[in-house]
């Protein structure tokens, strides 16, 4: 089959690898008919994510038809349409049981990688480096799901692959984290990032009740389409986001304040340059600025959440005005099982089309021009689906 | 819980005063008894009548007084001197292992599987295979260095159902060891606390590099890895895994 594979930071090519094959009785294997690029792909291709091997198939949003089921997998048919979650839950033990599928203990088959980085095992991911289990992903033609009884969920035939793609990651991953902020009537929900997972985040917070919503960018098609959902948008490239968003709740600073930047944040202050440099010379390994922001914007006793990938080590964090003002984190990997059946019926209802972020469709054999286009964000693209044929 | 020589010193030292008033108990007498009570206090030894917990009591008390009297141990290990590995000798030269996992089944079902040894090289990661001989002994194949294989016969030196398993190589093992595994019912409806310590005598006495080859990287690392597949089989019925899996021609 075709498949997207990693070879070194800057290097992701399609070619033609082993086809997979059920390892384990709770497996399945799918065809695949739709599979997207993640800004946490981004981070891949950038390597700021360790434990990548040359050969690695990325791609963790991902969906398809059944081929082929292990003997213990009783709740698919051959022939399913299926959308698969990004993290690989086992659905049996105790993190699992409470729901918290992202700390799922048993998917991740070389946990002693996050052991000893981070002191406790994540749940595996598809196509997300050894840390989290070294999974083949899904941009290729096929791929093998494991634990296939717990994860995907069927679709009805009359939505199109557009519409239920994004229930794999980015639209749980934004509802989430919004729904960590504890949505009360008259709250304000910061968002920074207009990427993919900052405009779900953004349409998330208005199904869940925010008065207003602001989204921070400098990407201006981006932060158009963030408008378009209602949200007021500030571009941190002309504005001060703390005077901006004190303004908008008149001193009293947004309720809840979203990351959808993550680790690879730009900015134009010094504290940008700063991170730039101390990453360059490898004194700190993620870029923070956006996160500060979050924590000197947010109003006291508020909630940071931070949906955007961090992997390592900080600098210059504002602990201080966390601590004075109260504030409470949330953060992590999506549990997106728990949204799947949710979120799908929201889109049923027509409450949400989430096929509004796509702006580019390609086939399989040109991923690595779309990461190009993606991270540069040329050609005003925002979010793009893949056909692997 | 420290090593045995760790356990044995910290007991000695806090108990100096005591012993220095008993003229009749060695310094190398009281580090023999003691490891022996160290052992039967990992092993939860099982003198007939003695519950596994007495078994305990009764290593923490051999350790506390310094015994001297080593036909009263060997009475109580149910072994005469010339046969398996001596408490003294897992003392001296031995290297021990421990760690513990909670698994969200009950206690029970756990024992069950792994009373069952055939099925322990289905998670332990250097066993090939054991070939249960009768109520008590069993044979184990392991991988040596240079894909040879290691083997000797183990006996079973307590058993308490749904509780702990101990058990040791018997004489003649090319390398000895012993080892008990316990499952004690984990806080708040969290499952079970599986619990292993293991005992190695490397061939040679020579600790450290060769057992360290036999048994995995590093045998510690090696036991915490093999729990927790016990735990993915035990919770999912498989060993999560992506050997075999698909990869790009540059994958090594
Ligand atoms: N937690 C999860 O489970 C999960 C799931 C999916 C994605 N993610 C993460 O979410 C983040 C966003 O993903 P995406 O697909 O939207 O990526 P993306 O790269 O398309 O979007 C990031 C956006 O942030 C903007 N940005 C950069 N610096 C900024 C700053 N200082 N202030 C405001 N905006 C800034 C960029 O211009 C870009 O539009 C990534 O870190 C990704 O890894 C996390
Ligand atoms: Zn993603
Ligand atoms: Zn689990």
């Amino acid at each position: 089959m075709k498949a997207l594979c990693w070879n070194a930071k800057n290097d992701v090519r399609v070619e033609t690898v082993p086809d997979p094959k059920i390892l384990n009785p709770r497996d399945a294997i799918l065809k695949i008919t739709t599979t997207a690029i993640c800004g946490s792909d981004l981070h891949l291709l950038d390597g700021y994510i360790p434990t990548m091997k040359p050969g690695d198939i990325l791609g963790h949003e991902f969906m398809g038809e059944v081929v082929e089921l292990g003997s213990e997998v009783k709740n698919l048919a051959k022939g399913d349409r299926v959308v698969v979650p990004f993290n690989i839950a086992c659905g049996n033990c105790w993190y699992c049981k409470k729901k918290l599928w992202s700390c799922c203990d048993n998917s991740n088959p070389s946990p002693d990688l996050a052991e000893t980085l981070y002191g406790g095992p994540p749940s595996a991911l598809f196509g997300y480096s050894h840390m989290f289990g070294g999974y083949a992903g899904g941009q290729a033609q096929y791929v093998r799901v494991p634990f296939a009884d717990v994860g995907p969920i069927k679709v009805p035939d009359g939505l199109p692959d557009e519409k239920v793609i994004f229930l794999t990651d980015i639209f749980p991953t934004g509802y989430m984290a919004v729904e960590n902020c504890n949505v009360q009537k008259g709250d304000t929900i910061a968002i920074w990032g207009a990427g993919p997972v900052g405009q779900f985040a953004a349409r998330s917070a208005f199904l869940l009740g925010a008065e207003q919503v602001v989204v921070m960018d400098d990407v201006p098609e981006r932060l158009q389409l963030a408008r378009d959902a209602g949200a007021t948008t500030v571009d941190i490239s002309q504005e001060y986001v703390h005077d901006k968003l004190m303004d908008l709740t008149a001193g009293r600073g947004p309720d809840g304040c979203v990351d959808c930047v993550g680790l690879e944040a730009h900015g134009a202050t010094l504290d940008h340059w700063y991170d730039m440099a101390k990453v360059k010379i490898g004194l700190a390994t993620d870029r923070t600025h956006a996160l500060r922001q979050t924590i000197n914007s947010v109003r006291k006793g508020g909630t940071v959440s931070i949906p955007g990938v961090y992997g390592g080590f900080l600098d210059k964090f504002p602990l201080g005005a966390a601590f004075a003002k109260g504030v409470t984190f949330k953060m992590g990997q999506t549990h997106t099982h728990n949204y799947l059946k949710p979120l799908l019926d929201r889109v049923q209802n027509g409450e949400i089309d989430p096929s509004f972020v796509i702006t580019h469709t390609l086939p399989l054999d040109q991923a690595p021009h779309g990461y190009e286009i993606f991270r540069a964000k040329k050609d005003n693209c925002i979010k793009i689906v893949l056909k692997p044929d | 819980m420290s090593t045995i020589q760790d356990t044995v010193r910290g007991y000695l030292r806090s108990n100096d005063s005591a012993v220095k008033g008993d003229k009749n108990v060695g310094e190398t007498e009281r580090l023999i008894s003691a490891a022996a009570g160290t052992l039967l206090l990992k092993l939860g030894l099982h003198h007939r009548g003695l519950s596994g917990l007495a078994g305990i009591g009764l290593g923490a008390a051999l350790i506390k007084r310094g015994y001297s009297g080593q036909c009263d141990l060997y009475q109580y290990l149910g072994v005469s001197a010339t046969q398996p590995a001596s408490p003294k000798s897992y003392f001296d030269h031995g290297i021990h292992v421990k760690s513990a996992v909670t698994v969200d089944k009950p206690a029970d079902e756990l024992y069950a599987f792994w009373r069952k040894f055939e099925n322990l090289p289905r998670f332990m990661g250097h066993l090939k295979s054991v070939t249960v001989l009768d109520d008590k002994t069993s044979r184990w194949v392991a991988n040596g260095p240079m894909n040879s294989d290691v083997q000797w016969t183990a006996e079973i030196i307590n058993d308490v159902p749904g509780e702990l398993i101990a058990w040791r190589s018997l004489a003649g093992a090319q390398v000895d060891n012993a080892g008990s595994v316990r499952f004690l019912a984990a806080p708040g409806g969290r499952g079970t606390e599986v619990r292993v310590n293991l005992d190695y005598i490397p061939p040679g006495r020579s600790v450290g590099k060769w057992v360290a080859k036999l048994f995995g990287e590093e045998p510690s690392q090696q036991i915490h890895q093999d729990l927790r597949k016990f735990k993915q089989l035990m919770e999912t019925g498989v060993v999560a895994t992506i050997n075999g899996q698909s990869k790009g021609s540059k994958l090594d």
